[in-house]
């Protein structure tokens, strides 16, 4: 029995060493194809592993891309619009998690139902609005959007729907009003759908691709992922070029993960169990 | 409780307000807009919008591409959705397997997931060149010549499947091993003291008990097929042949290269109304599957 069970453990480590083994690959790929040289970009048969390390791709990308800037903006529209993301949702799940008041189910459904509907429907006219407001290719632009999170709005209401009223009617008592009550009590007692939240958006933010690219023109504000893509147009088969963009964008969100990893583990894994 | 409180309305809509304004300004007017822009002609930068009726709808079923875009759509989802549905669900069954140090494979799992769709999707165009990409010379090791990943028409939605599932497989397997975690261990207990072997527990308590959130998972995935955009646009740019254009990509492509919003918007509805539509098959559909306790 124990041998049996020894076996099904070892067989078990192996199929998954095998997985993410062939997951990881490409970042080594990435990681060896940065450091070549054009030359040994193009010979045949290919090196694996560079014969010449070089960082020539490097310099070209360090020198003649803004990518320190971008990764601030990034840093700026990422930050922003998670705290905006978690800020509105947590105040409106507060409430529709603890209050009645006249369409409040009405107005649930409403907010259900427009989850549906992809931001590549509304991107235009919402485009139109920016631009009218004055906020295209500005950070405003970017983030505002996100203070309309349903996803968030329904995952803090569920949970707060299980916070007992008896802490509430007892501030109350005490004179407490509603600000209180959601600052001393709410908030506190909500920190693990929260930090899922923030891991979750942070990412989804930080990666955000269409809505930079449609908003932000000015080649010193676009974020990491819209200057990538213009790398790519820029550099379209100087493979070390790309290689060496990409893994300098990787860099910030790996550093976080390095400190937080269970955080964003246990913030997918939660999203799974209802 | 509403009683113990004064001013309570005040606050109630104090505390609204944001996400109301939200939804009201980046949600119900811009879907409203986007359903009369489709009714227009208009190209953004001067004059206003001209009502042209139902002529972008008719245009757009009119030609070619829509078919093909569907085509390629289609074509992205059968071999997607079943892929990632098994692998994920496979991997979760290994992470939930008891065996010391599967943790740490679920955290390096999880670096593609973090990776943004556009430095993935360039790494893989170049893992995926043809004559110099990682994935042909490993295939040369084992004596297979392998085709031009990208720019052979008939193997790039393969390419742009791959690069999904690479990118997917960590997050999807996290969400379905988060539902296995939640079934009741004295379940198996109960089955393994009834003498049930383990192919039977998995296909008559694991399987049953974690159909919610494979729905859930379902649900995700046919979604994001629809919105399939930033890979396309680093890895092919729609082509080779047009084999790899879809749907938010050619809503790009009006809405913001050639300036034809009235087009573009026309072409939102589409995808929004097939969105919903397949939404509701599948909840429909759920019943004949899904197991709720």
């Amino acid at each position: 029995m124990n041998k049996k069970l020894k076996l099904r453990s070892t067989l078990v480590l192996f199929i998954l060493f095998m997985i993410t083994l062939a997951s990881l690959i490409p970042f080594l790929w990435m990681i060896s194809t940065s450091l070549k040289n054009n030359q040994a970009l193009m010979s045949i048969p290919i090196e694996w592993i560079p014969k010449k390390v070089s960082f020539e791709s490097y310099i070209t990308v360090l020198t003649e891309l803004p990518f320190l800037k971008s990764t601030m903006n990034s840093l700026i529209v990422t930050l922003s619009s998670t705290i905006l993301t978690l800020t509105s949702s947590s105040l409106a799940a507060f409430i529709f998690a603890k209050y009645d008041f006249k369409f409040k189910n009405i107005l649930f459904v409403l907010f259900l139902t427009s989850m549906m509907i992809p931001i590549q429907v509304t991107g235009i006219p919402i485009f139109i609005i920016l631009t009218k407001l004055g906020l295209n290719n500005s950070f405003a632009g970017v983030i505002l959007p996100s203070v309309y999170n349903v996803f968030a709005i329904f995952l803090l209401r569920q949970y707060m729907k299980n916070i007992s009223n008896e802490f509430i009617e007892a501030a109350y008592m005490d004179g407490a009003n509603l600000f209180h009550v959601f600052f001393k009590i709410i908030i506190p007692m909500s920190i693990v759908p929260l930090t899922t939240l923030f891991v979750i958006n942070f990412m989804g933010y930080w990666n955000d691709y269409f809505w930079p690219l449609i908003i932000l023109t000015d080649p010193d504000k676009v974020t990491l992922p819209v200057l990538l893509s213009k790398l790519n147009t820029q550099y379209g088969t100087e493979y070390n070029t790309l290689m060496a963009g990409s893994l300098i964008s990787m860099t910030p969100i790996l550093v976080v993960y390095m400190f937080a990893q269970k955080y964003f583990i246990r913030g997918v894994q939660e999203g799974g169990i209802k | 409780m509403n009683k113990l409180q004064k001013n309570i309305w005040f606050y109630i809509m104090l505390f609204l307000v944001p996400s109301i304004l939200g939804y009201l300004i980046f949600s119900l007017l811009p879907m409203l807009s986007a359903f009369y822009l489709s009714f227009t002609s208009w190209d953004i930068i001067g004059g206003s919008p001209d009502w042209i009726g139902t002529e972008n709808y008719v245009n757009i079923f009119k030609s070619n591409e829509f078919y093909r875009v569907f085509k390629n759509t289609f074509k992205f989802i059968l071999m997607y959705i079943p892929t990632i549905m098994m692998s994920s669900f496979l991997l979760a069954l290994l992470f939930d397997a008891k065996v010391k140090g599967v943790s740490g494979f679920r955290v390096l799992l999880f670096i593609p997931v973090l990776t943004s769709w556009v430095a993935g999707s360039l790494i893989w165009k170049s893992a995926l060149n043809g004559q110099y990409g990682l994935v042909n010379n490993i295939l040369s090791l084992i004596g297979i010549d392998g085709p031009g990943w990208l720019s052979d028409a008939s193997w790039s939605m393969v390419s742009i499947v791959l690069v999904s599932v690479w990118k997917d497989i960590g997050f999807f397997s996290l969400i379905i091993f988060g539902g296995l975690r939640g079934i009741d261990r004295t379940i198996y207990e109960a089955a393994q003291i009834d003498g049930a072997n383990r192919f039977q527990v998995l296909k008559e308590i694991t399987f049953p008990l974690v159909t919610p959130t494979l729905f859930f998972v379902l649900i995700t995935t046919m979604i994001n097929s629809f919105q399939l955009f930033p890979q396309v646009m680093v890895m092919t740019g729609g082509g080779p042949l047009g084999s790899t254009q879809v749907i938010v990509e050619r809503i790009y492509v009006y809405g913001f290269r050639y300036f034809n919003m009235g087009y573009a918007a026309a072409l939102s509805i589409v995808l929004l109304t097939v969105i919903i539509l397949v939404t509701i098959v599948q909840i429909k559909l759920q019943k004949k599957w899904v197991f709720y306790e």
